[in-house]
């Protein structure tokens, strides 16, 4: 009835309000007549995507593809139910470990990684020495894939072997389930590529004190809503990449009354498992990053979507994946971070990005909720506005606004979510991505934090394998 | 070379302000490492590791200072410490959370304004994405750029039919909504007529006769001049003829267009009867009528008196004349016409109603012609258009007159008195630089005509 009395949207029947892209003079002379025209800051894409991005966006079920796809990412709700080591849930075998980013071999992987993937040989007991490890690695001792493949993610190297421990985190609204390592706080560490004695030592605990209280700890409160954290958090001044610190302590806050009450953990091994995630801004991170995972999962394989549903860093290449496209991977040279160093590093001891906890921003957290992370803002080389840039850019490129996720900075408005392929493309505009940077040299760890970005390309890459689809 | 290890109690710096102060201090010249941080476990650890002295008793919410330089250079880059820390308690400057960039797609305009049409002029191989993303939005499209691939105009208009939207183009020029116009469109009076159009100018021509006869236009819906075509079959004048017909304030809809394929002109005419608004068609073509008698058709059905079409004469000069034999030889003699707006002339460059350059060129090139014996030229005004068309044209009407006394100036001026150009201006300003000028083409055309009836040859340029 409505569409019988007001055709064309109500075109003809309301005063004329105008989007204008193109000739100025086109907008200025509605301007004169006091129409209300809202400019476009247009400018082309690259050359050679005209016909790409006309198939894709020209597939009569691409707009509806796309709004079911980030519909399904921002309606997860991803919750921690256990805490088990990775053999168990994850099925792996004694030689086989997981990393971080898009596939890789050991011939092509960068220093960090390769000192992550030592230093699991020697957690493992497969190497008696560094060296060992290295030489049992380069015959292909053992076996390597991607944390992504196995619904799971890893920060930096993010390297998994079998016995390390796991959130598992379920998603509650589309059933899904998650993984991510238990974080090991800052400095030499793993993730960074260090593998000296204190840090198997500290793995080699975190196996036998943490992981078993914190499982404890989780199975007496129950399933815990993980995107219930995070909202809270982001008002509180984290973006939930590279500041944790909030939503710590309301994990914290969450568990550690479960933990006292666990008749089956040690007073002394609750308080050092306590003792060792207080000490630690980032205890958080990886539940997260777990969080964002089970988000982005929930919107892969729809077909014809151009939704961004894993970015990804393996410390050579930068891949992302999209959900129309299932799981090929779309890859590039991973860029070496912009950022702030630690003590006397610079950017020539840094590493190339690497690192899954990029599946933050893919679901509408860190880089793009800089705005509601002012603590951090410097990260960016500059100030409050920049952060507030930053995240507005965002929303040029995404196909959401989360209706979960807040920034009392911008009204309350809803974080950007849901990289588009095709608004990347179109705009040139990159996901900003919050990163710490690990050092080149295996062993050394981490050396600073800032913002990357990933390849252009890879990015026109998936267009292109969009628009066969189409 | 000297180590400066100091340690500041009570001073605390977030360590990414820390980080950004240790960084200026060790790109000083002469610094040859320097680390301000506070004395925590991992940053003692760094420090050591940089060959740095840390006194034992600095603890976690200490800031050490450590910095390695020759004497002078050590002085210097303490009195730049005290500087840098100060700098990094300053407030910053006030921020305007508000302020936003300007949206880079046509998606994000619309989620910004409450719009109800988009008007596109990106290059033409470039329009696809941006009026998909209106249409998404639920915004109906104007599509002023040319040269879009036909079966991406067939796309749009079959996404915009699914959605109850129109797509008013590609190389749609004009349209009116409301009174307001979109790309070129002549301040007209509202009023009772609808129009649908497939030809721009042709639509202006129509609405500026009608505004002069005091019958105002409440909108014209621009359909773009392929949408008669067999391929494209109609498909937006078949909407825009049911929206107008669903428009209270609509009483007469004109159709206007070049000649359609007679597939489609039947399908427009079947279409047409089925409405409860009267049409009038206005396909001029040999045989039929032309926009002045369009015009006057439609103010006949409205019960409207026909008036005299304006006519600004020109002052009597000598007697036309020409030499045929001298007629400019590249061109192969005769009548000459050229559209300015086709889309071979406007590749790269503005429309001729924005950027007069080729054409003002080309009156130069045909009054030096001394073949060439009458100049037939049509001036369009209104909103879009170049702000006051005269100022270039007159001086170049006038310098062709002076120089062949002979030559026969008439153009056809497109516009009305409320147009931000002044029609009445502009006529009088083309009149006194000696060209005849009229309201209405048709008779622009054949005052043209019946200058050089009989005569062998005579140049044109439109």
């Amino acid at each position: 009835m409505t569409e019988q009395r007001h055709p064309l949207g109500g075109l003809l029947a309301r005063d004329p309000r105008t989007v204008a892209a193109g000739v100025e003079v086109l907008a200025d002379a509605l301007a004169d007549q006091a129409v209300p025209v809202e400019r476009v800051d247009w400018r082309p894409p690259p050359p050679g995507t005209e016909h790409a991005l006309a198939a894709v966006l020209g597939d009569p079920g691409h707009a509806d593809a796309n709004a079911r796809a980030v519909q399904r990412m921002v309606s997860s709700r991803p919750h921690l139910v256990d805490v088990r080591p990775a053999r168990e849930v994850l099925g792996l075998d004694k030689a086989t470990f997981l990393h971080a980013g898009p596939p890789l071999e050991w011939e092509r992987a960068s220093g960090p990684m390769r000192g992550a993937l030592i230093g699991a040989m020697l957690l493992e007991g497969l190497a008696e020495t560094p060296l060992g490890a290295e030489h049992a690695l380069e015959r292909g001792a053992a076996a390597l894939e991607p944390c992504h493949h196995h619904a799971t993610v890893g920060p930096m190297a993010g390297v998994v072997s079998p016995s390390m421990w796991m959130l598992v985190v379920e998603d509650a609204e589309h059933g899904g389930t998650a993984y991510c390592s238990l974080n090991e706080g800052l400095g030499k560490v793993l993730r960074y590529g260090a593998y000296g004695p204190e840090v198997i030592d500290r793995l080699v605990w975190m196996g036998e004190v943490l992981g078993p209280a914190l499982q404890a700890a989780v199975r007496r409160h129950g399933p815990l809503d993980l995107m219930s954290v995070i909202a809270q958090a982001l008002q509180m001044g984290d973006e939930l990449h590279n500041r944790n610190r909030a939503a710590t302590s309301l994990l914290l806050r969450e568990l550690a009354p479960g933990l006292l009450a666990a008749e089956d953990v040690p007073r002394d091994r609750a308080a050092e498992a306590l003792r060792f995630a207080a000490g630690n801004d980032h205890f958080f991170l990886n539940a997260g990053m777990a969080a964002a995972k089970a988000c982005a999962d929930a919107a892969r394989n729809v077909p014809g979507s151009s939704l961004v549903v894993a970015m990804a860093r393996n410390g050579t290449d930068f891949g992302i994946q999209v959900s129309g496209t299932g799981d090929r991977w779309f890859t590039g040279p991973a860029g070496v971070p912009d950022g702030l160093y630690l003590g006397d590093y610079g950017p020539d001891d840094a590493n190339p990005d690497i690192g899954d906890s990029a599946i933050t921003e893919t679901a509408g957290m860190g880089g793009f909720a800089l705005a509601a992370a002012p603590a951090i803002v410097r990260f960016v080389g500059g100030e409050v506005p920049d952060a507030i840039a930053a995240t507005q850019r965002m929303y040029e490129i995404t196909l959401a606004e989360h209706p979960a996720l807040q920034i009392p900075l911008l009204s309350f408005r809803g974080t950007p979510v849901g990289v588009d392929v095709t608004r990347v493309v179109r705009t040139g505009i990159l996901p900003v991505i919050d990163t710490g940077i690990a050092g080149r040299e295996a062993g050394t760890g981490q050396v600073g934090a800032g913002l990357v970005e990933p390849p252009p390309g890879i990015f026109t890459d998936a267009l292109h394998a969009l628009a066969e689809t189409a | 070379m000297s180590d400066w290890v100091e340690v500041r109690r009570g001073s605390y710096h977030d360590s990414v302000t820390l980080m950004r102060i240790s960084r200026s201090l060790s790109e000083r010249p002469d610094v040859a490492a320097a680390m301000v941080a506070m004395g925590t476990g991992l940053n003692r650890e760094m420090l050591e590791r940089m060959g740095f002295a840390v006194p034992p008793d600095a603890r976690p919410d200490d800031l050490v200072v450590a910095v390695r330089a020759d004497g002078k250079a050590l002085d210097e880059a303490r009195g730049a410490l005290d500087g840098l820390l100060r700098e990094a308690s300053r407030p910053a400057a006030a921020v305007a959370p508000g302020a936003m960039a300007p949206p880079r797609t046509t998606a994000s305009a619309a989620a910004r304004a409450d719009a109800t049409v988009a008007l596109l002029s990106v290059p033409g191989p470039h329009v696809f994405p941006e009026a998909m993303d209106a249409l998404d939005a639920g915004l109906n499209v104007m599509i002023f750029s040319d040269n879009v691939p036909l079966a991406q105009e067939i796309l749009l208009k079959e996404a915009a039919a699914r959605r109850g939207l129109i797509v008013m183009g590609p190389d749609c020029g004009t349209a009116v909504i409301g009174g307001a116009g979109l790309g070129f469109a002549n301040a007209v009076r509202p009023g009772p007529v609808g129009i649908v159009a497939a030809s721009g100018t042709g639509a202006q021509q129509l609405m500026c006769l009608l505004d002069e006869a005091g019958v105002g236009v409440g909108h014209v819906l621009g359909v773009g001049g392929r949408d008669l075509s067999p391929e494209v079959s109609g498909r937006s004048a078949l909407a825009a003829l049911a929206a107008l017909d669903a428009d209270p304030g609509t009483e007469l809809i004109v159709l206007v267009s070049k000649p359609p394929a007679p597939r489609v002109a039947d399908l427009i005419r079947e279409a047409a009867r089925r409405l409860d608004t009267p049409v009038v068609f206005a396909l001029p073509a040999a045989g039929e009528d032309d926009l002045t008698a369009a015009a006057e058709k439609t103010l006949k059905a409205l019960r409207r008196p026909v008036p005299e079409w304006p006519r600004w004469k020109a002052i009597a000069r000598d007697a036309l004349g020409w030499d045929l034999a001298a007629r400019g030889a590249g061109a192969g003699g005769g009548h000459r016409f050229t559209d300015f707006g086709d889309d071979a002339y406007t590749r790269g460059r503005a429309h001729p109603m924005i950027d007069p350059a080729l054409r003002l060129e080309a009156v130069r090139a045909e009054a030096d012609d001394a073949g060439c014996g009458v100049l037939l030229l049509d001036v369009v005004l209104g909103h879009g258009a170049e702000p006051d068309p005269a100022a270039s044209l007159a001086p170049v009407i006038a310098d062709a007159v002076r120089a062949r006394p002979d030559l026969g100036v008439v153009v056809s001026l497109c516009g009305t008195p409320a147009d931000p150009q002044d029609r009445d201006r502009q006529a009088a300003a083309l009149c006194g630089a000696g060209a005849d000028v009229f309201a209405s083409n048709a008779q622009a055309a054949r005052h043209a005509l019946s200058m050089i009836e009989g005569a062998p040859a005579e140049g044109t340029t439109t």
